[in-house]
């Protein structure tokens, strides 16, 4: 599948090393935090953003991520309000409009329920470029819902782990474009601390396989020094419940993101 | 009507794990090794003698097999029809659940597996597994919502005799489906030497196929029994109750393809469809997925999952297995929803009229035999998955 006109693939074409994608869930801490978030974020320089569209079972993630999912069904977030918080952000008059590249991640229910070609038509209408969604599989999406997110030009970012066999990353390198998601280790997400020799044996296998497709390790990435790492074996890296912790206790004004921002790149 | 053969196929699990539209393997990549490993080898570790023979032997030595097909005479005359209790409460530990770790735990030795991760709602399942990996000598976690270690101290208790490691599950509603979450979380953090058992017929494929078959052992019986006892093979109706669907698909499984075989399920309305507070799953939800397959479950209209509501802890989730999303969506089985007030009376009565206490869960389906307008010339198997000793403090309220 290729796809002609994608902020996501624009940007790797421009850029290949020490990407930064920071994860943020819509709708925390507070309901309207979705877009200032945003906003922060690119003002602080990342390369890409991806927003979590939260959900009640979130299998996938750990403790912070849960939480904040949590937090954002309480103050009452659904895709229906992220797709209107995000409607205007891409030609907003009364700020920078917003021209980082956007993944929404989140699990596949509520995207069923909002109807898988609807929730594609809004994702090109906002100016959402990609999406994941961990619980639904390659294959899956080959036979029923490729056409649709292809049509609207929506990017389907796949996963690979430590345990996935060379066989199934060659596959999933044919199907896939974007970039790679790896995750780090075998592990929910918000779990892992630091990099293990096990860990960087994973990231040379994958570097030596020379992929078609760009890779950005996430899960574990918390610092400067596990950015660092990631780097040097991928095209970049991908922060989530480490930014999570931070809005919590640091707040979400500018400064704050920049900050945090700042001691991952240093 | 379909002839048996196309209704056979028409229930059979497809390859890539469906029932009609429903089932499948929705997981994220974190666990498809593990699930494809498992997919991979199951058919043919069960199918091999040397299993058959260790599982047979264990299920007749150690479970109780066969257990009983009762013709409970008083309550027939009750109801007004002939009704047979298929005695799962015989079995060791008190319920069906055995049937399934039993066989799951020779499969994970086979695969080379040190521990076992379990999710438990009201218990029994975790009892279940936590008795078997003593058997064994295996590693047992099992993963039990902290509202439901509250409410089921009892088994906790027992899980942790056994030697199993009873962690409460604090996340999200802190009930079954959050412990499931649990599991599942603690099966990608182990990815190569655990073994996740699951208790019902849930989960990704080949989890609902794996522990039909499983529990199948319950119709299989049923079959040869009831010929002995009456010179036919197959009653009218079957009846079971439905959470995850574990004894129902056992209790169903060699009568999927007999046409002239209602199959009955009884899921739990709690205090009532429209009070907020139920768990009738069929009545109540729309297709989508939780834990790994598609099916009917019970959701917000934005597809969060809604918490379901029972008296009776086993029929507290909010969804079902596939294949009875499958059974429901073609009209193959009548669905029942039975109250919180129904399933106690008939736990009450079947008490006094029989002498056999039922798990509150199994009461339900007795209740659904109030429902079904039976005649004097039907034969009814009712399958009695459990006894109700861990009910008896919520019994006790109302004697």
């Amino acid at each position: 599948m290729t796809l002609t006109q994608n902020r996501i693939t624009d940007l790797f074409s421009q850029k290949n090393k020490r990407l930064l994608n920071v994860y943020f869930t819509a709708g925390f801490p507070n309901l309207d935090d979705t877009t200032s978030i945003l906003r922060g974020l690119q003002a602080a320089g990342v390369d890409l953003v991806e927003i979590g569209m939260p959900y009640s079972d979130p299998v996938a993630d750990g403790e912070t991520i849960q939480l904040s999912n949590g937090q954002a069904l309480a103050n009452g977030m659904s895709l229906k309000t992220l797709f209107s918080q995000l409607a205007d952000c891409r030609k907003d008059a009364t700020g920078e409009p917003v021209t980082v590249p956007i993944l929404l991640m989140g699990y596949i229910n509520p995207v069923l329920q909002f109807g898988v070609e609807n929730f594609c038509q809004k994702c090109q209408e906002v100016g959402v470029d990609g999406v994941i969604l961990p619980d639904l599989p390659l294959d899956l999406f080959l036979d029923e819902y490729a056409p649709i997110f292809r049509e609207y030009g929506i990017l389907n970012v796949n996963l690979i782990t430590p345990q996935t066999t060379e066989d199934r990353i060659r596959h999933i390198d044919r199907e896939s474009d974007g970039f790679i998601y790896m995750v780090s280790s075998s592990s929910i997400t918000g779990s892992v601390k630091g990099v293990s020799d096990s860990m960087m044996a994973y990231f040379e296998r994958i570097q030596a396989m020379n992929l078609r497709n760009p890779r950005l390790i996430g899960f574990g990435i918390n610092n400067h020094e596990t950015f660092d790492t990631a780097s040097q074996y991928a095209n970049g890296a991908i922060v989530g419940s480490a930014f999570i912790r931070h809005l919590s206790e640091k707040g979400t004004s500018p400064e704050s993101i920049r900050a945090f921002v700042e001691t991952i790149r240093a | 009507m379909q002839t048996t053969l196309e209704l056979q196929a028409s229930f059979e699990v497809s390859n890539k794990g469906f029932y009609g539209h429903f089932g499948g393997a929705f997981i994220p990549e974190m666990l498809y090794p593990n699930v494809e490993e498992l997919r991979q080898n199951y058919l043919q570790i069960i199918a091999d003698p040397t299993f058959q023979a260790e599982l047979w032997q264990l299920l007749e030595d150690y479970v109780g097999r066969p257990t009983p097909l009762f013709l409970a005479k008083r309550l027939s005359a009750h109801i007004g029809a002939t009704i047979y209790l298929k005695r799962e409460d015989l079995c060791h530990t008190g319920a069906h659940k055995i049937n399934n770790t039993i066989g799951q735990i020779l499969i994970a030795q086979r695969l080379g597996k040190q521990r076992i991760v379990a999710e438990t709602g009201a218990g029994q399942h975790g009892v279940a597994t936590a008795t078997v990996c003593a058997l064994m000598g295996l590693e047992c976690i099992v993963y039990m919502g902290s509202i439901d270690m509250e409410r089921q101290q009892p088994n906790v208790d027992r899980m942790r005799m056994l030697g199993a490691t009873v962690i409460p599950a604090t996340s999200g509603s802190q009930t079954l489906k959050d412990a499931t979450n649990e599991a599942m979380r603690h099966w990608i953090n182990n990815p190569v030497d655990t073994h996740y058992i699951i208790g019902s017929v849930v989960g990704p494929h080949p989890y609902p196929d794996m522990v039909a078959r499983f529990q199948s052992v319950i119709s299989e019986e049923v079959k040869k029994q009831l010929f002995t006892k009456t010179g036919r093979e197959n009653p009218d109706y079957v009846v079971a109750c439905v959470g995850g669907g574990s004894n129902a698909a056992g209790a169903f499984y060699h009568y999927l393809h007999e046409p002239s075989v209602r199959l009955v399920a009884a899921e739990a309305a709690g205090q009532g469809l429209t009070s907020g507070h139920s768990a009738a799953t069929t009545a109540l939800g729309k297709p989508g997925v939780l834990h790994g397959s598609r099916t009917i479950l019970m959701q917000t209209e934005d597809g969060q999952v809604t918490e379901p509501y029972s008296i009776s802890a086993g029929l507290d989730y909010p969804g079902i297995g596939p294949l009875h999303a499958h059974l429901f969506e073609s009209g193959r089985g009548d669905f029942y929803a039975i109250t919180d007030d129904e399933a106690l009376q008939a736990g009450f009565q079947l008490s006094k009229l029989e002498g056999i206490i039922p798990a509150l869960e199994t009461a339900h389906a007795l209740a659904a035999l109030e429902k079904m307008n039976l005649n004097p010339d039907d034969v009814v198997v009712v399958c009695l998955s459990g006894r109700g000793d861990k009910d008896l403090s919520t019994y006790s309220k109302f004697l």
